[in-house]
């Protein structure tokens, strides 16, 4: 077999402007940079006050025209809105690129919080499946219990949920941390690649399966192990972390966590190789 | 997708026609080809309600074939006849639709199965429900639709079960639609949402021991089977265990007798259900929002986990 990295279709393939890359199963990661500020723009953002509060009842307001108002409310620079009335409708509160307190006096459905990048969250019930997916940064509070894929693909952030979360919690995850401080599910961290899942109750049958990377801790009960999920030694930096970040979060401070479990890939299933998926389809 | 939803008064009567049309109707965008209900009513216990469709409603995407109202009357006649044949004795007659009936009849025997298969064997003819207190009505349309249509919403009782449903393999039409009576069981109705993959194995072997199938909906084997294992001597929940390990797929669903309600979830976890419990009620559906429709107040709810099974009873 041609070696790629010497033949014609890798300088093929770097004209048409794709690049090969050494993975190392690390995502990749751009910063910002102040001395560019002035030319960056984040499309949906508001300079906004902390200290300047408003309500929100969302009673008879349909998932969209809630969103639409708290933009509303956002861009007249209120800081802490406080949603009335959430009664468990769906998809409120998604794609807030802001620094903002947020209030849900409520519970809240599917898809609660998603594609959010910044804000402080509150949610003094439950939220239903899916809450926070694809949560790029902030912090999100439950105060109550989770349904399933809570925290699914976040790449960064605190998730936290006081009560018990359903299957797949954190699946697909890229980053950031979800605490939880009650049960987990079935197939917890399924496929996780990044970041942490700290679960200070039970966890159902096939915990990090499939997991690339990651670390989970348990301070309870494991149903069973997935394919791939190993035992790993908690090291005194770990119990550090751990009692730093469960005070953080409000949660189990108390909570004895050089008892707790760590979980991580055995990496016995990487099956990595240098090409890019596109180069892939040029080699071909 | 589908939705379902199910509630539970424990120690009193309330509206339950009324509050499940309105935690259907809440999901109503989980599928609106067609609603279920099973309603557990007050009544004295001591006729059979029947519940019975003649003919199908044919709506847009419906694979049934329309027919003449003559061609029901025509098998209504004969259902009389052949319960009068049997013995049973119509004590009260309603026929809400040309295609739709519901009769109060007096009958002694308990075997229903061989009730049952005397009168399906009526072409066009099937027994929605058979109990001294169950009624599946279920009609092509979204809950509120089939609520006015079948004026159930002061309907008086314990417990019921309903579905919204979107049809993805069978068709759009009464015999496909949830909920699905435990035949030959007495009182005994399903919902599920999901899918089963194993669903003509079971068949097959579940009409080798004599049981039948109305339809090709796959949620009717969960109906089917869990009526074989009480058949066997297996209580409610035995049954329901049973099938965690017995039925392949994803699954969520409740099963309802006369003075219980239960619920199971496959494995996989792979369906949503919300639950909440208290006291005097339980109500549970495929979303938070259908609950709220029922409770609007803050309240505690959960997803059951994986692999649970859950019996209440009134």
């Amino acid at each position: 077999m041609a070696n790629i990295k010497t033949s014609e279709k890798k300088s093929k393939a770097q004209s048409m402007g794709m690049h090969t890359e050494v993975l190392t199963g690390r995502t990749q990661q751009k910063f910002f940079n102040p001395d560019e500020a002035e030319n960056f723009y984040y499309f949906g953002t508001y300079d906004v006050d902390f200290n300047k509060r408003t309500d929100l009842d969302v009673m008879n307001m349909s998932a969209p025209e809630a969103n639409k108002e708290i933009d509303n409310l956002m861009s007249q620079g209120y800081g802490t809105i406080v949603i009335k009335n959430p009664q468990g409708k769906h998809s409120l509160g998604v794609g807030i690129l802001n620094k903002l307190n947020l209030i849900f006096e409520g519970s809240l459905g599917y898809f609660g919080m998603g594609s959010c990048d910044g804000p402080i969250v509150r949610i003094n019930g439950r939220v239903g499946w899916s809450c926070a997916e694809n949560l790029m940064a902030g912090k999100v509070v439950i105060e109550k219990n989770a349904g399933s894929c809570f925290g699914a693909a976040i790449r960064g952030g605190d998730l936290i949920c006081k009560g018990s979360v359903g299957a797949r919690t954190g699946i697909d995850m890229k980053g950031g941390t979800i605490i939880i401080g009650g049960d987990a599910g079935a197939f917890t961290g399924f496929m996780m690649q990044r970041g942490r899942i700290i679960i200070l109750g039970d966890v159902g049958i096939n915990l990090g399966d499939s997991m690339y990377d990651g670390t989970i801790f348990v301070g309870g009960e494991i149903g069973s192990y997935g394919s791939d999920a190993v035992d790993a030694e908690l090291t005194s930096s770990d119990q550090d972390w751990l009692r730093r970040k469960l005070k953080v979060a409000e949660i189990g401070e108390d909570f004895d966590v050089s008892k707790m479990k760590k979980i991580v890939a055995g990496k016995k299933l990487w099956n990595y190789d240098n090409l890019e998926p596109t180069e892939k389809k040029g080699a071909i | 997708m589908c939705g379902i939803a199910g509630l539970i008064h424990r120690g009193k009567s309330s509206n339950v026609g009324s509050e499940l049309q309105g935690m259907l109707q809440a999901l109503k965008h989980r599928g609106e080809d067609s609603t279920g209900y099973a309603l557990y009513g007050d009544t004295d216990g001591k006729n059979f309600i029947m519940r019975f469709k003649v003919g199908e409603n044919v709506g847009e995407g419906s694979s049934s074939v329309m027919e003449d109202v003559s061609v029901y009357d025509e098998r209504k006649k004969i259902v009389d006849q052949t319960l009068s044949e049997m013995g049973a004795k119509i004590i009260k007659e309603e026929r809400t639709l040309p295609y739709s009936l519901r009769y109060e009849v007096d009958y002694e025997t308990k075997d229903l199965l061989d009730f049952s298969q005397r009168i399906e064997s009526i072409p066009g003819v099937e027994i929605l429900s058979m109990g001294k207190s169950l009624e599946v009505i279920k009609d092509l349309g979204n809950a509120k639709m089939v609520c006015d249509r079948y004026s159930l919403d002061k309907l008086v009782g314990t417990h019921a079960i309903g579905h919204a449903r979107m049809a993805t393999e069978s068709g759009v039409d009464i015999k496909s639609a949830h909920p699905f009576w435990g035949y030959p069981f007495s009182d005994v109705s399903v919902v599920h949402n999901g899918q089963l993959t194993n669903y003509w194995n079971n068949r097959r072997v579940l009409e080798n021991k004599g049981m039948r199938f109305m339809s090709e909906c796959d949620s009717e084997l969960i109906a089917v089977y869990i009526a074989q294992k009480m058949r066997e001597g297996a209580s409610l929940e035995e049954g329901m265990k049973d099938s965690l390990t017995g039925l392949d797929g994803v699954f969520t669903y409740f099963v309802a007798t006369k003075d219980s309600l239960g619920m199971a979830k496959d494995t996989m976890a792979a369906k949503p259900l919300v639950l909440y419990e208290s006291d005097d009620l339980v109500a549970m559906g495929s979303e938070e929002i259908a609950i709220r429709s029922v409770l609007p107040h803050e309240i505690d709810t959960y997803d059951p986990f994986d692999g649970e099974v859950k019996v209440w009873q009134i």
